[in-house]
């Protein structure tokens, strides 16, 4: 797994260090805020649509959970320690992604140049899926959790009123994090299926793998 | 050259290290020294509960109002949880008498520490407010309230320069305390109203405290002392709250 630079010897990692320590980062984070959710969520597993709901109003949806009153403690100090390491990594993503042009490169155009000869580059269904995951589902599940703090929505009320209000954020929440999980379980089994040492030794030790292969 | 690129982040890793912790270090003394430590600051749930607090802080720093709704938006089901009727024997004598013994007293860092009746809370002038409860669990309910900002209490009081928190017991034996930003906030009320009527027993009749920034276990029922002081360390295990104690955060701006 080298990128061959023409004839120069110099070989480049398939991933960059900042792109693995960050995925790291952001799976350790996405797991804690996964785990924490579920604990947050059986504290009161109804989903409501508009500004206000309870148990005695009507529910948009009532899932079919347990309920359990114990664990929202510890689940939401989790989660919003979580969502900090979660949000300040995704930001040095986002940043170098664009800073290095790492995101025009992969995901905008299909250019098979930065990827080895060995695998095909990015399906057109996998770019729009990272780029759906990342200007999309992680940027709405950080404007509906900020909607739903009572102390940011005196500042910035806007992010309430946009989806519709405080129920309606928590409900959107929570179906952008069930799209999130889904991507997360597809990219798993995709990794699995193509080879899940190869991979896991990209993502962890950059170009490893390809000692392996070229030697 | 793989030793190289070891060496180079050998020495890359020490000087990040080297940096981040004499920063991390700074960023925390000057955090407390303008007040954005919050009490339970400790361990590594301690590091998001401030990375929240003094963000927030910073951020309402010009202290904006909560959103306030129409009537017609009142919640006809507002829930009431934790304690709906106190078990202490002179609270049932209270209710008996219409309150009328009831007293909140307000002492520590004031220039005039005193008792107040129901009736002298609702001498001061009261602001009517129609706000959202939105509970920790995930539900929401919204209804009029009706109270003296505790700001205008405390003021006349006379608050001490060095004021720094406010800690509050209620008749149910909880206690808890909130900032001097929350406390002069002018939507923060000592409620003695609900929809038009008397603040109900299962929402904390008497006097509840409404901090309409902060989630609802924040508005605590059943008030009988307040207390001006420049430290948490004497309360409890010094995190500045009994919810605190029990792995809620003390500060619940989300």
């Amino acid at each position: 797994m080298i990128v061959q630079h023409g004839s120069n010897d110099r070989t480049l990692p398939r991933h960059t260090v900042l792109v693995r320590v960050t995925h790291w980062i952001n799976t350790v984070s996405f797991l804690a805020l996964m785990i924490s959710a579920v604990a947050i969520l059986l504290a009161h597993p109804r989903l409501y649509w508009g500004e206000s709901g309870g148990y005695g109003s009507p529910a948009l949806i009532e899932l079919p959970l347990p309920l359990n009153l114990d664990q929202s403690g510890w689940g939401r100090n989790l989660h919003f320690l979580g969502a900090w390491v979660c949000v300040v990594n995704g930001i040095v993503y986002v940043i170098s992604g664009i800073v290095s042009r790492h995101f025009k490169k992969a995901l905008v155009f299909e250019s098979r140049q930065v990827w080895d000869s060995d695998l095909p580059p990015y399906t057109s269904l996998q770019r729009w899926s990272y780029v759906c995951v990342i200007f999309v589902l992680f940027p709405l599940m950080i404007a509906t959790g900020l909607a739903m703090s009572p102390a940011i929505s005196t500042v910035f009320p806007i992010f309430v009123q946009l989806f519709g209000g405080q129920q309606s954020s928590r409900t959107v929440h929570f179906f952008a994090a069930v799209a999130l999980i889904l991507f997360v379980i597809a990219h798993v089994v995709m990794v699995y299926r193509n080879g899940f040492r190869t991979r896991m030794r990209a993502m962890i030790y950059g170009n490893s793998a390809a000692k392996e292969t070229v030697q | 050259m793989s030793r190289t690129v070891t060496r180079r982040r050998f020495i890359k890793t020490v000087a990040g290290v080297s940096v981040a912790v004499p920063a991390a270090v700074v960023a925390a003394r000057l955090a407390d020294r303008y007040g954005l430590l919050p009490p339970d600051h400790d361990g590594l749930f301690g590091l998001g509960t401030s990375l929240t607090y003094a963000s927030q802080r910073l951020l309402t720093h010009g202290q904006p109002l909560a959103r306030e709704f129409g009537r017609q938006q009142i919640s006809r089901n507002f829930p009431a949880i934790n304690t709906v009727m106190p078990e202490d024997g002179d609270y049932r004598a209270d209710i008996a008498g219409g309150f009328q013994n009831w007293r909140l007293s307000i002492d520590g860092l004031v220039a005039h520490p005193t008792d107040l009746s129901l009736d002298d809370l609702r001498r001061f002038p009261s602001r009517t407010q129609i706000t959202q409860h939105i509970c920790e669990q995930g539900w929401s309910a919204i209804a009029e309230w009706k109270g003296v900002p505790l700001s205008v209490v405390l003021t006349a009081a006379g608050i001490q320069p060095q004021a720094k928190y406010v800690f509050f017991t209620c008749i149910d034996g909880w206690w808890d305390s909130l900032d001097m930003a929350d406390v002069l906030h002018p939507q923060t009320l000592l409620t003695y109203g609900m929809n038009g009527s008397n603040l109900p027993i299962p929402h904390g009749a008497p006097v509840r405290l409404r901090v309409e920034r902060q989630l609802g276990y924040k508005h605590l029922k059943y008030l009988s002392t307040i207390t001006v002081t420049d430290s948490a360390a004497e309360w409890g295990k010094g995190k500045g709250s009994e919810g605190a104690e029990n792995g809620y955060s003390w500060y619940a701006g989300i």
